[in-house]
């Protein structure tokens, strides 16, 4: 029998970026492997994490994500040479920029799994929703969506006019 | 308005026992654009397809989600099913709601709508699939070798018996490489003239075979089965049409006493010449730097004595232009030197064995051309210095390789087995003489090479003493040997008549400069990459060059054959087609929004982006803009994430695409 679930009051919502050769598999693997983890995640697949646009993180925090999760083959196994190369480079500088505009970055995971890694999957699945999960809800960017203030919290007198002058 | 269809699979009780599939179905049944759902016990058999194709024509569907396993199981299935009811393949995804969420999952109410917001979030993106066409390229169908070693002849000879048009290219006068230089070999000792100059024969008569000697490589354009390459045939001055190869010229040529590298230089040649008796092809070539006809204009002895005219000093460097679908890359090693190195090489020479300068301190292939019975001496091994027999040798293993504080940390490989093959030979021919080994260990990973080494120690007598040499010098006409036997624990000075070193095999100095002409990569110490270490050895990373031999790494004979062969099969499987076929997961530039900064060109592993000029109807610039060759790229997408301007875009993984499936998030 399995144990009671435990009922939780707040089930954040975690995106995982994979490259089809390694992550991709790796999560395959956990499946066929019959291992367990949070139901929280959901997979979008990409040739190479070399594809991957710091926008659609962007996005993905926009469109509700508390946590985010990006991963590919580890370096020097990247099926397409050097595409996790560039995309290391890209997240480290992405990271700067994110922590900038006020995203703790505890809430993006960057990290290498490969196809032989279901274990090493299901654990950083379940860490990143177990740890955003303690952090609460990501509202920052769902409040600035919604109120589109791109620059910043309109909350004096005379920004709400000139915003509203608009 | 699109019309999807979603078809929600049991797979038996696989995804079922966690997922309600048809409560999913059901949900995806509402999803807007969604024409058609049902769930089905097994999408992937026969009647599971054909429920696929019959709902394609009833329900007119122009996208398909197939909730199921991994795509990586079954993706090719119902694309191959949406096909054959008209569908294009790419307008279907598949929704892993398997490994990615039933077997993952225990609690039902959790998976289900798991299960139905992955459907939703590919639903919304093959909203956004366009239709892709396969990819055709043309093949040409013949191959370019280049380097005529052992490794370059075999691919060759393979390539050319299968039907297909062979050029290949040597930058020497003569083929053969280092194996024409060997004199036997490891582990059979057979004689290497013997087993390799009728290959070379084959090579050279093959009505398959175009043979360029004394060429190179100039430049390589195009792509995978489409290469122009443009190769210089160096001035021989000498008709290769006319030339009976008699050898008169040779014999007549008044400067004989230039040293012949092929010998390394213990014997001597004339100015007119080839590099070894049984050179193929037998047409002598001049050495213009040392013939005094191009030095002073005087002489020419040669061209009077040549009964056919063949020798002709105007004749200039030719360029070819071959077309070719395929290269593999042959050019082998070169041995390591002690000599001193120009200062800022992270490849050190070695002052404690005196940077090459005593006479009696020679290296291996050296001592090939010793025990050689064609070589200078005529197969007998003597000192350099004086001809006279050494009676103590020692052998040092292991001299530049595994030595880090020299540059580099690999292992040669060879050095173990063809070092045992040394004491050997010199104990076959000086029955009275003893031969020493210095060695750190014996790596004999061979058919037979372990046996072959133990050989040299039970039955020919040679001492091996763990340990390495840490000064060689000369002491009245003997050189002294200093090491350390680090088994006893003791110091050891052997006092020697000659010295061998197996220095380490190295890549062609200037390996690189072929590399960047071909696009291919390269390693730390300029030994060729190939595309996977494991599952890809034969194949670089850019498509349509292949590698054999020791231009890849160390590498013995048995090794090399076997890798010109395996890479011989790979230029026949492309070969095999007419028409290169390829999935359409390419990028495309959108020219209006390239700014050619050539960002992506930087980025591409696959060299795949060109500079291309946008023209007028009169022919005059109007811009630059990137252009992906669809024959190269490989569809990794490293160039969009790079674009700053966004034009540039892999099919299948469009923007649109994924933007679509994150907002339905
Ligand atoms: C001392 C010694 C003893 C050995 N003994 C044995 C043995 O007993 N048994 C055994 O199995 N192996 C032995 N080997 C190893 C053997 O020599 C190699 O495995 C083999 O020669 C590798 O063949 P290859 O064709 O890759 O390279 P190579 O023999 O180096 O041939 C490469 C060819 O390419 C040509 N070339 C280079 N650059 C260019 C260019 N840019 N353009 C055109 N052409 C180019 C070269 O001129 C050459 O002809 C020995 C090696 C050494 C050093
Ligand atoms: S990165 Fe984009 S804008 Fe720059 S050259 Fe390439 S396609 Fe053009
Ligand atoms: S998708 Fe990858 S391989 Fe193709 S052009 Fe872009 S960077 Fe190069
Ligand atoms: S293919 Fe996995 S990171 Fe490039």
């Amino acid at each position: 029998m399995h144990p009671e679930k435990q009922k939780h009051d707040f089930e954040p919502k975690i995106i995982a970026f994979v490259c089809t050769w390694c992550t991709y598999a790796g999560a395959d693997l956990a499946g066929t492997s019959r291992m367990q983890y949070p139901s929280n995640v959901r997979v979008l697949k990409f040739p190479c994490t070399g594809r991957i646009d710091p926008v659609f993180i962007l996005k993905a925090f926009q469109q509700g994500a508390d946590g985010v999760l990006v991963s590919g083959c580890h370096p020097g196994d990247c099926h397409y040479i050097a595409g996790n190369f560039h995309a290391r480079r890209r997240f480290a500088t992405f990271r700067k920029l994110l922590e900038f505009v006020g995203v703790d970055l505890q809430r993006l995971q960057f990290s290498w799994v490969s196809a032989a890694e279901g274990g090493k999957w299901v654990e950083m699945v379940t860490d990143l929703t177990e740890r955003v999960r303690g952090m609460g809800p990501m509202v920052e960017f769902k409040e600035l969506a919604m109120e589109e203030q791109w620059s910043g919290a309109i909350n004096t007198e005379e920004l709400k006019e000139a915003y509203e002058a608009i | 308005m699109s019309r999807i269809g979603v078809f929600v699979c049991h797979c038996g009780e696989n995804i079922s026992r966690t997922v309600d599939v048809e409560r999913v179905a059901r949900a995806a049944e509402k999803i807007s654009g969604v024409a058609y759902a049902c769930d089905y016990k097994y999408m992937c058999s026969d009647p599971g397809q054909n429920l696929l194709k019959k709902a394609v024509s009833e329900h007119n569907l122009d996208g398909i989600v197939v909730a199921a396993c991994s795509p990586r199981m079954h993706e090719k299935t119902f694309r191959k099913a949406a096909d054959a009811a008209g569908l294009n393949p790419y307008l279907v995804e598949m929704a892993n709601i398997r490994e990615h969420c039933s077997w993952v999952h225990e609690d039902k109410e959790e998976a289900t709508a798991k299960a139905t917001e992955i459907v939703t979030m590919l639903v919304e993106r093959v909203k956004m699939n366009r239709k892709l066409q396969p990819i055709t390229v043309p093949v040409t169908k013949r191959a370019l070798i280049i380097g005529g070693g052992i490794a370059g002849i075999q691919a060759a000879l393979d390539i050319a018996d299968c039907g297909h048009q062979v050029v290949l290219v040597e930058r020497d006068p003569s083929i053969g490489g280092h194996m024409a230089q060997l004199s036997e070999t490891f582990p059979t000792l057979d004689c290497s003239q013997c087993i390799m100059t009728p290959k070379m024969v084959d090579a050279a008569n093959h009505p398959n075979i175009t043979l360029h000697t004394y060429s190179e490589v100039e430049n390589v354009e195009g792509y995978i089965g489409n290469f122009q390459v443009t190769i210089r045939k160096k001035a021989r001055s000498v008709d290769m049409d006319k030339c009976t190869g008699c050898g008169v010229c040779m014999a007549k040529c008044p400067q004989k006493k230039i040293p012949n590298a092929f010998d390394k230089n213990l014997g001597m040649r004339s100015a007119i010449y080839v590099p070894f008796p049984q050179a193929v092809p037998n047409t002598p070539v001049i050495d213009r730097e040392n013939c005094t006809w191009f030095k002073s204009g005087k002489c020419g002895v040669c061209q009077k004595v040549c009964g056919p005219g063949a020798v002709d000093f105007t004749q200039e460097d030719q360029l070819i232009v071959e077309s070719i679908g395929a290269i593999v890359v042959a050019t082998g090693f070169e041995l390591y030197s002690i000599n001193e190195k120009p200062k800022g090489s992270a490849i050190k020479g070695y002052g404690e064995f005196g940077h090459g300068k005593i006479p009696d301190v020679i290296d291996g292939m050296t001592f090939e051309r010793l025990a050689s019975a064609s070589g200078p001496t005529g197969g007998k091994i003597v000192r350099p210095s004086d001809g006279k027999e050494p009676k103590q040798i020692v052998f040092v293993q292991c001299v530049g390789s595994r030595a880090r504080e020299k540059g580099i940390s690999y292992c040669s490989k060879i050095c173990c087995m063809y070092t045992a093959k040394h004491t050997m030979l010199y104990h076959h021919k000086v029955h009275d003489g003893q031969a020493y080994v210095f060695f750190m260990d014996a790596r004999t990973p061979g058919k037979g090479y372990d046996e072959f080494w133990r050989r040299s120690i039970e039955e020919e007598q040679a001492v091996y003493i763990r340990g390495a040499v840490s000064r060689l010098y000369e002491k009245g006409d003997k050189i002294v040997v200093m090491g350390s036997d680090i088994s006893l624990g003791i110091q050891v000075e052997i006092e020697a008549d000659m010295v061998v070193l197996a220095t380490a095999v190295q890549p062609r100095t200037g390996a690189e400069l072929l590399a960047q002409k071909l696009g291919i990569s390269y390693d730390g110490y300029n030994f060729y990459s190939e595309a996977h270490a494991k599952l890809r050895p034969v194949e670089c990373a850019t498509a349509g060059v292949y590698l054999a031999g020791a231009c890849q790494g160390p590498k013995d004979i048995p090794d090399t054959v076997s890798q010109a062969s395996a890479a011989a099969a790979k230029v026949m499987t492309l070969f095999s087609k007419d028409k290169l076929e390829r999935e359409p997961i390419v990028a495309k530039v959108r020219e209006a929004g390239c700014v050619a900064c050539f960002y992506c060109k930087k980025v591409c592993p696959y060299g795949a982006v060109e500079e291309k000029e946008i023209r007028d109807r009169q022919g005059n610039l109007i811009k630059v803009v990137a252009y992906v060759n669809p024959g190269v790229c490989g569809g990794c997408g490293t160039c969009q994430a790079t674009c700053p301007s966004k034009s540039v875009e892999l099919d299948g993984y469009t923007d649109e695409q994924i933007i679509a499936q994150i907002e339905a998030l």
